[in-house]
């Protein structure tokens, strides 16, 4: 019923992780945390897990229909 | 102890492990109750992706390039999430053509070219057999790292024998896995089911063994993550090493590597193997999209706590990408390492296992099998020779990979560290891209460019990647690199055209797509299409339309005869009969249907290539496929047939709907018919009533002359009371006659709301009281000056309490009469502590006729029913007055509240009766 909701939904998530991968986002956290190494690698994985999570969420959804 | 033997029992023993599970999944797949026919498995499956580069490899990388190790990794996740556009139609592709490799998805697409299907696989062959030989190079070396620890792996590789190279034995173990369970069918578009059990259950050991040594590494090593990355904060040669400056190229670098492990994940032939050709269903991709993903953030989650642990923990001898090993054996532990050791052995396994059942494929039908076609000495084989041929073909095409990939990790293997490898193996395989994804969504791209595409692509990608690593291994001389060829400066291989600064990856990447793309559409644009490459491509942009795979595409003319000896000879009696089986027999000189036909060629193409396929198919069959203007009609009426059917549904739909409607209003005529009806009833029972006692009584006293003097009187009474309530029932049903007729004639004028209901109260007071009716009042206000008929709304007024007094509970009835401001009205508010009125009756209450069912049958302590006539007419009035009168839950005694709400009115002086009120009123009589 929802198919073509559920695509535009799918493009955005794309879009959404193509641009939290790449760099314009990526150098806001390339910064060091109080003297230590670059909190680059922990957002990576935030957003990862994040956009993984949201896929899950759409796929499995999507299933039920 | 860390024995030889002990190394050598448990890596031979996993190995034979595989031999059970792959000979158990085959087994189940004869009996019809597949292994692999689940998403998880699937998802699993795919993880081939994670090598024994991925296994040792990223941490070492992580120690070097910071995380420029996770762009391999989010590459895929992104190509994933892009699977139900993407693979899906890959898939259905695959499926609907019998596709059995990319060499042959692309042979395919551009007109079952079998010289386009060559090329591609010798671009395989040579793009990935580094890649091989760098699996055998990471058993190698894991294997010397664990038997020789704690002196440096290296120093011993160099003195041993290929026969105490423990890989050559692997290779040769995993050549006899791959014959016995990757050509068991001859039918390569078939999937291995015992081989895709075994790989997803590698899947499964190497994401534990890695996980073990991170939750070791973290948690034994380390007091948990925070104390691992307080020690990294404290060492100030550790500052950068996660930073953005610390991968290769910086910011361009991390682009160029998203954008080529994105397009590796599609085109790498191991990853096309289990994405499209092992797939089962194509729904598994709906779970597969995210659990993959899932599966690659896991296994490196510990990547970076290792490499840290590794850099800081020392040991600067041992190189990075033995971390994973090195951490666990310094500790002294004795079962960990030989878990991470079978880790390792299960990555490298599985991908070389995956890789070359791809490879062979790819050899035997693109390679050797349309050169053996064109040979004269061929075609007087006799049945089924070639099944057994082409069998052959493969096995000795898995021996040969394997031993292939054997001696480049034998003889250069040293020149590369792991990663450099994995990269160069990615870039070549990327060149697929171009033809791969463009022919699927373009119809134009043609076979001329995707040839010259193909070509050019991969010259500039041995030119910028190959070559500059024989250079650095010593077999080319070192100016090549830093001064170009021939001391030409703009040929350098790293800074091709000057472009200086890039990393190596992106650089070639960018020089290679470029070109590829470039002559891929540049030719494709200013060349033609073959009539069969025209179809071809329409098939393939079109594969997601609906029903289109169903129709026949043959018109082509053969007799049955000729294509069963065909099918005989090429595939074997049993195929033979698999293909004709459904079909209607009839003798051999009958014409063969197009069904039959189209059967033939997808039996073939999938054992021999769509190319091969196509030539035979040709052999026999006069005619042709249908052409592109025949597919494009059939996906028009289609189309057409797809757009009607849809208006009839939305046409159906909306009939529906107003039948929906017209059945309600129907309904509602009915109900509205039975009230009059029941009115009418009611009305003339009403009547009636009061008439007879009128006329009992009077008949009474007309005959009995001697009746005592009080009995007359009490006898005049009744009559007059009956007469009094027969009056005011028909004075009821004018003013409803008036009211709806519009002829009520109000006398509205400035009155104080306030004094007109203590005045009502006074006038029901006494009849409550002898009810034992509660009657308590609420004036939040002193004066509420409204404009209104003062008889009409003391009619009103008293309707409601006397109606409260009606419905107020059995016990201790209470009515409560209140009068408040909200904003600029006044409100005047009747409640009850009855039942109170159900949320769909409250609207009907105002209905003429209607009247609320009480459970008791009405009345109950000489409460009298309504004629069901007080409330339309009170609304009426209200309504007329300007007013609203509403039904709600009482909000303190619990039962029905019933709410007159007029406008404040406080130009007019509150007091002044005599004021001529609002101008639309007519002048007081």
């Amino acid at each position: 019923m929802n198919a073509p909701r559920q695509k535009e939904r799918l493009v955005v998530l794309i879009v959404l992780a193509v641009a939290l991968f790449s760099p314009p986002l990526l150098l806001l956290f390339d910064t060091p945390s109080r003297t230590g190494p670059s909190r680059l690698p922990l957002y990576i994985f935030i957003a990862w897990a994040a956009v993984i999570g949201l896929a899950a969420w759409l796929m499995e959804r999507r299933q039920e229909e | 102890m860390r024995g030889e033997m002990l190394v050598l029992a448990v890596a031979f023993g996993y190995l034979a492990l595989l031999f059970v599970i792959a000979a158990w999944g085959d087994r189940r797949a004869e009996q019809g109750r597949s292994l692999i026919g689940s998403p998880t498995v699937y998802a699993l499956s795919i993880a081939v992706y994670c090598t024994a580069w991925t296994f040792y490899g990223s941490v070492g990388r992580a120690a070097s390039a910071g995380p420029s190790f996770l762009l391999i990794y989010l590459g895929p996740t992104l190509a994933m999430l892009m699977s139900p556009f993407v693979i899906r139609k890959m898939v259905r592709i695959a499926s609907a053509q019998r596709i059995t490799s990319i060499a042959d998805f692309i042979s395919a697409r551009y007109g079952k070219s079998s010289s386009l299907g060559a090329l591609v696989a010798l671009i395989a062959l040579v793009g990935i057999t580094p890649y091989i030989a760098l699996q055998l190079k990471a058993i190698t070396l894991s294997h010397a790292v664990l038997v020789n620890y704690p002196e440096a792996a290296e120093l011993r590789l160099a003195e041993e024998s290929f026969w105490n190279d423990k890989s050559f034995w692997v290779a040769l173990v995993l050549a006899v896995f791959i014959i016995l369970f990757g050509t068991r069918h001859l039918d390569a578009s078939e999937r291995h089911e015992g081989m895709v059990a075994a790989i997803a259950f590698e899947s499964l050991v190497k994401l534990v063994a890695f996980l073990s040594v991170g939750v070791f590494t973290v948690f034994v090593l380390f007091n948990g993550p925070g104390d691992l990355f307080a020690q990294v904060a404290a060492a100030p040669e550790l500052s950068g090493a996660l930073s953005l400056d610390a991968v290769p190229g910086g910011a361009v670098g991390w682009v160029g590597t998203l954008v080529l492990a994105f397009l590796a994940f599609l085109t790498l032939p191991r990853q096309f193997q289990v994405l499209v050709v092992e797939n089962v269903d194509e729904r598994h991709l709906t779970r597969a999209s995210w659990l993959f993903p899932l599966y690659l953030l896991a296994i490196n989650l510990f990547v970076i706590p290792i490499a840290m642990a590794g850099l800081l923990l020392g040991d600067a001898g041992s190189d990075p990408d033995s971390f994973v090993l090195t951490l666990p054996l310094s500790a002294g532990l004795e079962g960990l390492p030989l878990l991470v050791f079978i880790g390792g052995l299960s990555a490298a396994t599985g991908m070389v296992i995956v890789e070359t059942i791809a490879l062979s494929t790819m050899v035997s039908n693109q390679l050797v099998m349309p050169l053996l076609l064109r040979s004269p000495h061929l075609h007087l084989g006799s049945r089924g020779e070639l099944a057994g041929w082409l069998l052959g073909i493969r096995r000795v095409a898995i021996v040969l990979i394997l031993l292939l990939g054997y001696l480049y990790h034998a003889l250069i293997g040293d020149s590369y560290s792991l990663v450099t490898i994995g990269l160069v193996s990615f870039a070549a395989a990327a060149q697929f891209a171009p033809a791969m994804l463009i022919g699927m969504y373009w119809r134009g791209a043609n076979r001329n460019g995707a040839a010259l595409g193909l070509i050019a692509g991969f010259l500039v990608w041995a030119w910028t990647l190959l070559l500059p690593g024989f250079a650095q291994s010593g077999w080319l001389g070192a100016g090549f690199l830093e001064n170009g060829p021939w001391g030409i400066g703009w040929l350098r291989p790293y800074a091709l055209f000057g472009l200086e600064g890039w990393d190596i990856y992106t650089h070639s990447l960018l020089w290679s797509l470029t070109a590829n793309v470039g002559l891929l559409v540049g030719v494709s644009l200013f060349s033609r299409q073959s009539p069969l490459e025209q179809t071809q491509a329409a098939l393939f942009t079109e594969a997601m339309h609906p029903r289109l795979m169903q129709t026949s595409l043959w018109q082509g003319q053969t007799t049955r005869g000729e294509l069963s000896a065909l099918l005989d000879r090429y595939l074997g009696g049993a195929a033979t009969r698999r293909v004709f089986s459904g079909i209607a027999i009839a003798e051999d000189d009958h014409p063969a249907p197009p069904e039959l036909i189209a059967r033939a060629e997808q039996a073939l193409a999938g054992a021999l290539g769509s190319a091969s396929a196509r030539v035979l198919i040709n052999s026999v069959v006069r005619g042709e496929a249908l052409d592109l203007d025949a597919i494009l009609s059939i996906l028009d009426t289609t189309s057409e047939t797809l757009e009607v059917n849809r208006r009839l549904e939305q046409k159906s739909r909306e009939l529906a709907r107003t039948s929906e409607e017209l059945r309600a209003a129907n309904e509602r005529l009915r109900e509205l018919d039975r009230l009059k009806d029941e009115f009418i009833a009611m009305v003339s029972h009403e009547l009636r009533t009061p008439l007879t006692s009128i006329r009992a009584f009077a008949e009474i006293l007309h005959d009995g002359k001697n009746l005592p003097e009080e009995k007359r009187l009490h006898f005049l009474d009744v009559v007059v009371r009956e007469s009094q309530r027969l009056s005011r029932l028909i004075e009821e049903i004018l003013d409803l006659a008036r009211l709806e007729s519009g002829r009520m004639t109000l006398d509205p004028r400035p009155l104080d709301l306030v004094e007109l209901a203590q005045h009502s109260v006074d006038a029901v007071h006494r009849l409550q009281e002898t009810r034992g009716v509660n009657l308590e009042v609420d004036m939040a206000v002193s004066a509420a000056p409204v404009i209104g008929d003062p008889d009409r709304l003391e009619q009103v007024i008293i309707n409601l309490l006397d109606n409260a007094g009606k419905f107020a509970a059995d016990e201790s009835p209470r009515v409560l009469l209140r009068l408040e401001r909200y904003k600029d009205h006044f409100r005047l508010s009747v409640e009850d502590n009855g039942p109170g009125i159900a949320d769909d009756e409250r609207e009907r209450v105002f209905e003429k006729f209607h009247q609320i069912q009480r459970q008791d049958s009405g009345e109950t302590r000489g409460r009298p029913r309504g004629s069901g006539l007080g409330l339309p007419i009170s609304r009426g009035i209200v309504a007329h007055l300007g007013g609203r009168l509403w039904v709600e839950s009482a909000p303190h005694l619990g039962g029905a509240c019933l709410v007159m709400e007029l406008p404040d009115a406080p130009d007019a002086p509150d007091t002044e009766a005599a004021t001529p009120p609002a101008p639309a009123s007519p002048a007081p009589a």
